[in-house]
């Protein structure tokens, strides 16, 4: 048994690419050796990456496959033996199976008599296959974004490989990736290194010789030693903490091989600037970390994870510059936000004309015109529930949502859409519903993210996403497969959660009125909400896919009653009587579709003399619906449900005693008249006969 | 925050604005490059010198370096703002093939110009590149060094519409955010150009380029007339279009040859492509084209472009 390291040597691989590649690698290099049964049974892998590399090591790779026989079969033994001679049949068998002639031998089956051979096959050796197979599994690696850099093209991968170890024990598998042949040497840290190579005496050495030479290639040790190195800096400060953003560490995990951090300050005066522009510039612009005091406000500290160590002067020199970087930036912004002020956004909505939107919809102002019919629209089914809210200020937030667009700030800082408009609204006096309708419109951005607090707020955010979606439907950009470029999974998802804890009182056909689109539209869009719809319950909500599934099948137009289904028959699952009733219905549904496929008509039950148990369970069915159907009314369904799975003895008893396919035509049909009626009767809730039994 | 805190960049004066540029041409001119003079024509980037644009295409190996002052009208400030410019100078650098090398080559440059890599950080962030008005696009990074990019740093894979073999690497330096680093000022006007080694007296970036910057702003938002620049665009347009006219039936034409190919004014029809591109980006800046206008503008401009590229790719195999 021996240890297996493989290291790709690349010039920076994106960071957001890295974490999926080590992982992927670490699979492709598992399931080869596994394929080619060279894996040690209790055998472990490791993977490594950093910004210059993917590495696997596995510990427990056999040094070769194990021997293997076959026994192949060949033509029938008269056919290759005539009076003990081999015929040319026996020769071209034997040939084929690649033994001598002596050493076939008879073998007897049910269908007679034929010949046979046992061909042994040795295993091949680990360094030999892997020599062979694995530099197809490195260049089958997912990227994002693909590049070429040899001369005729060979091979695309992210970025050029620059070098290779592959290493069983201390020996070099002969193997090539891209143009490059495997050796025993690595290159440690750019600068703390330098250019002289790292030689591997053994693969097992792999992280200790590397660490040595300044690169740390565990990512969950980086990642530790960068939040040391951030509490470490920050320590500095008396009462400060960092702002804990995990994106933010991962990015400064790929983008570094031995990290460590410095604080810097900014001057206080910039802190008068919104806390969301001072963070933004920070994190998104610079990949620098916050710093609050011990009240959790904003301090005028940053820090920066470093991809080097220095001594105190590059620390001072590091410092400085990253300061004076920061600066720069600052002064821009608050140079924007001034300079915005200038034109308050009431009087952006004309430029709108010059943002576009969609290019075969059109421009923001066109956005902002339909936006406002749908939200008028939206409005209009408020007033008529009486919901109370402030319509000339949800209309005035429409109107003023995307001019931030416009603005320079935004420019400069797009992610900043929405939150820099809520922000000048508030500067200029539009009034706390406006701000903060258009600072929370793009909320909320993931199922975790929390809905906007106001009516007005949740408004907007329907009525901008609706008719997104309904518009990108009607000019064929629905998403496919994996493909939604316009991020309308997303949109369908915030309305489905919106709609869930809002508490207004729509449907998803009532928000779907207020669209300007024709029938077909409108029905592939409810359909693709109520696929949201599915999703949120299964995967935000935790509902088992049964549940969902009959909740979705009874109704799936609103959004907040299927929650309620969904909830009430979560419990329900719980009780005995309850599950019989489901498997009951089930039993029922397979009946009505056998009766259909063999052409058996359905008749009303007063035309004959029912069964006594046929009989029975008509009356306790036609006692029990109505009340049912008041607590479905009522929305009561924990005791609705309670009330159906009392229907249980009676369902028992029917199925027990009566032939329902009786061999009377007018029998079966009062029966098939009676349990039709019994589903459609309690399927108002949820489709019963969906749930699985446990 | 007082800059005599940082003490090593003051040990040696660093280098000037020009001093810069002399420094990277001479180290890359010992690595064998072509150091070309700035192209006479307006660019909105150094890419768009028919240094690079043209000579990516087609197979020949070429290695060249050329400081390239770079014209974008929107990004003119009237000299107000410190960091933003009308005019900067890109140091442009094409390397084709890339040598295996060419990391530890550019590490080295900055070396050369003074940059003590063991008292900075250096990343390479992803930053791909595209270039929808010259059918390019490239991946890359930007370098960055203390937080600040530096270079930006592009294998080129397609231009000009057509696929690169071999491809190349492009290395663009920011002289002067470069020289404001190196020389610690947060005003790009406050660089030292050049210093009078017997005098010791200095002559800033401000002195030499702030009034020009003013009176380009001036132009560029305000006075340049809007409805000539349109009929400048569609008259240089027309004389470009009329040339690839004629080049594509020289190209295709069995009976022409080499020598009759290889005197089609292919320069000459690229640099009327370089006006359009030039007069779309003032037009822009005049706040002068919409919207829907603003894509079919890019396609008229790739139309060019792409027209040119195929030409040439035409010539080199006459």
């Amino acid at each position: 048994m021996a240890d297996f390291l493989l290291e790709i040597g690349l010039e920076e691989v994106p960071a957001r690419m890295i974490a999926g590649a080590e992982a992927e690698l670490g699979r492709r290099v598992n399931d080869l050796l596994t394929r080619e049964r060279l894996l040690a049974s209790g055998a472990n892998l490791t993977t490594y990456s950093t910004p210059r590399r993917l590495a696997v090591l596995v510990e427990g790779v056999l040094a070769s496959q194990a021997d293997t026989e076959e026994q192949l079969t060949g033509p029938s033994w008269k056919v290759a033996f005539k009076d003990g001679a081999p015929t040319p049949a026996a020769e071209a068998f034997a040939k084929k199976a690649g033994v001598a002639v002596a050493a076939l031998e008879k073998i007897t089956n049910a269908k007679g008599e034929y010949v046979g051979a046992t061909v042994k096959r040795p295993g091949r050796a680990a360094s030999e296959l892997l020599a062979a197979e694995l530099h197809k599994e490195v260049l089958g690696l997912y990227w994002a974004k693909n590049m070429y850099w040899r001369a005729g093209k060979p091979e695309r991968f992210v970025r050029p490989v620059r070098w290779v170890v592959a290493l069983l024990d201390s020996a070099v598998v002969p193997l090539e990736i891209a143009g490059i042949k495997a050796g025993n040497a690595s290159r440690g840290h750019r600068v703390l290194h330098g250019e002289k190579p790292v030689v591997l005496a053994k693969a097992a050495n792999y992280a200790e010789a590397l660490r040595a030479a300044k690169v740390i290639v565990d990512v969950a040790e980086r990642r530790l030693s960068i939040r040391k190195a951030l509490d470490a800096a920050t320590c500095t400060v008396p009462g400060a903490r960092w702002r804990q953003d995990e994106p933010l560490i991962e990015t400064v995990v790929h983008l570094t091989e031995w990290p460590t951090a410095v604080l810097g300050d900014f001057e206080p005066e910039y802190l008068a600037l919104p806390e969301e522009v001072l963070v933004t510039v920070m994190r998104d612009h610079q990949k620098y970390f916050a710093v609050e005091d011990k009240n959790g406000k904003l301090a005028p500290h940053f820090l920066a994870v470093l991809n080097t160590q220095v001594d105190a002067e590059g620390e001072a020199i590091i410092r400085h510059g990253n300061a004076r970087v920061l600066r720069a930036r600052f002064k821009d912004a608050r140079f924007f936000w001034d300079f915005d002020q200038k034109i308050p956004l009431a009087d952006r909505v004309e430029s709108l004309k010059n943002v576009t939107f969609q290019k075969e919809l059109g421009s923001y102002y066109w956005k902002t015109e339909a936006n406002l019919a749908v939200t008028r629209a939206l409005a209009a089914k408020m007033k008529a529930a009486s919901v109370p809210f402030d319509e000339t200020a949800l209309l005035k937030t429409v109107e003023l949502a995307k001019t931030d667009l416009t603005t320079e700030l935004v420019k400069e800082f797009t992610e900043l859409q929405g939150i820099i408009g809520g922000l000048y609204a508030k500067a200029q006096g539009l009034g706390e519903t406006v701000a903060q309708a258009i600072y929370a419109q793009y909320t909320p951005t993931s199922t975790e993210d929390a809905i906007p607090k106001t009516i007005e707020g949740q408004l907007l955010g329907l009525a901008d996403r609706i008719q997104t979606i309904t518009a990108m439907f009607g000019i064929g950009n629905a998403p496919t497969g994996s493909k939604d470029p316009f991020a309308l999974r997303r949109a369908a998802n915030a309305i489905v959660k919106i709609l869930a804890e809002s508490g207004l009182p729509l449907t998803f056909y009532a928000v779907l009125e207020t669209c300007d689109a024709d029938t077909i539209n409108k029905e592939q869009v409810a359909a693709f909400l109520r696929e949201r719809l599915s999703f949120y319950l299964k995967d935000v909500r935790g509902f088992a896919y049964d549940v969902v599934s009959a909740v979705l099948a009874a109704d799936a137009d609103d959004v907040r009653d299927a929650i309620a289904r969904a909830e009430a028959l979560t419990a329900a699952r719980g009780s005995v009587d309850f599950i019989a009733i489901c498997a009951a219905f089930k039993r029922i549904k397979n009946i009505l579709r056998q009766a259909e496929e063999k052409g058996f008509a359905i008749s009303s039950l007063m035309d004959v003399t029912l069964a006594p148990e046929a009989q029975q369970l008509a009356n306790a069915a036609a006692a029990l619906a109505p009340l049912v159907m008041e607590l479905r009314r009522q929305r009561a369904y924990d005791e609705a449900l309670l009330q159906i799975a009392t229907l249980r003895p009676v369902v028992d008893t029917f199925f027990d005693k009566v032939m329902v396919l009786d061999n009377d035509p007018a029998i079966r049909g009062a029966n098939l008249g009676l349990i039709d009626e019994v589903l459609r009767g309690f399927s108002g809730i949820a489709d019963f006969s969906e749930i699985v039994s446990a | 925050m007082p800059s005599s805190q940082v003490l090593s960049q003051t040990k040696t004066a660093p280098l000037t604005f020009q001093e810069l540029l002399f420094r990277l041409q001479s180290f890359w001119a010992e690595r064998g490059c072509v150091i070309q003079q700035p192209y006479d024509v307006e660019v909105g980037a150094g890419t768009m010198a028919p240094e690079t644009f043209l000579r990516v295409l087609g197979p020949k190996p070429y290695k060249v370096g050329y400081a390239q002052p770079s014209r974008r009208p929107a990004d003119g400030r009237y000299g107000e703002n410190p960091n933003r410019l009308f005019r900067h100078t890109q140091f442009q650098l094409i390397l084709k093939p890339p040598p295996v090398n060419v990391q530890e080559l550019y590490l080295q440059s900055l070396e050369a110009i003074g940059i003590d890599l063991s008292k900075h950080d250096l990343k390479f962030e992803e930053d791909n590149w595209e270039g929808p008005t010259v059918g390019a696009w490239g991946v890359g990074w930007q370098v960055m060094m203390d937080g600040m990019e530096i270079t930006q740093f592009t294998y080129f894979q397609q231009c000009g519409g057509l696929d690169l073999d071999p491809i190349c690497a492009e290395l663009t330096y920011g002289l002067e955010r470069l020289a404001a680093f190196m020389q610690d000022v947060d005003s790009v006007y406050d660089v030292v150009w050049a210093r009078d080694p017997e005098t010791g007296a200095v002559v800033t970036y401000g002195d030499v380029r702030l009034t020009e910057e003013l009176q380009y702003s001036v132009y560029n938002f305000e006075d340049a007339d809007v409805e000539r620049l349109w009929s400048h665009f569609n008259s240089y347009e027309a004389e470009a279009q009329a040339l690839l006219q004629r080049a594509n039936a020289l190209m295709t034409d069995e009976k022409a040859s080499a020598k009759e190919k290889m005197r089609f004014p292919l320069m000459s029809t690229y640099e009327l492509a370089l006006k359009c591109s030039n007069l779309f980006n003032l037009l822009d800046a005049r706040g002068a084209i919409s919207v829907t206008e603003r894509v079919g503008m890019i396609a008229r401009i790739r139309n060019l472009a792409i027209g040119v590229a195929k030409v040439y790719a035409a010539q080199q195999v006459c």
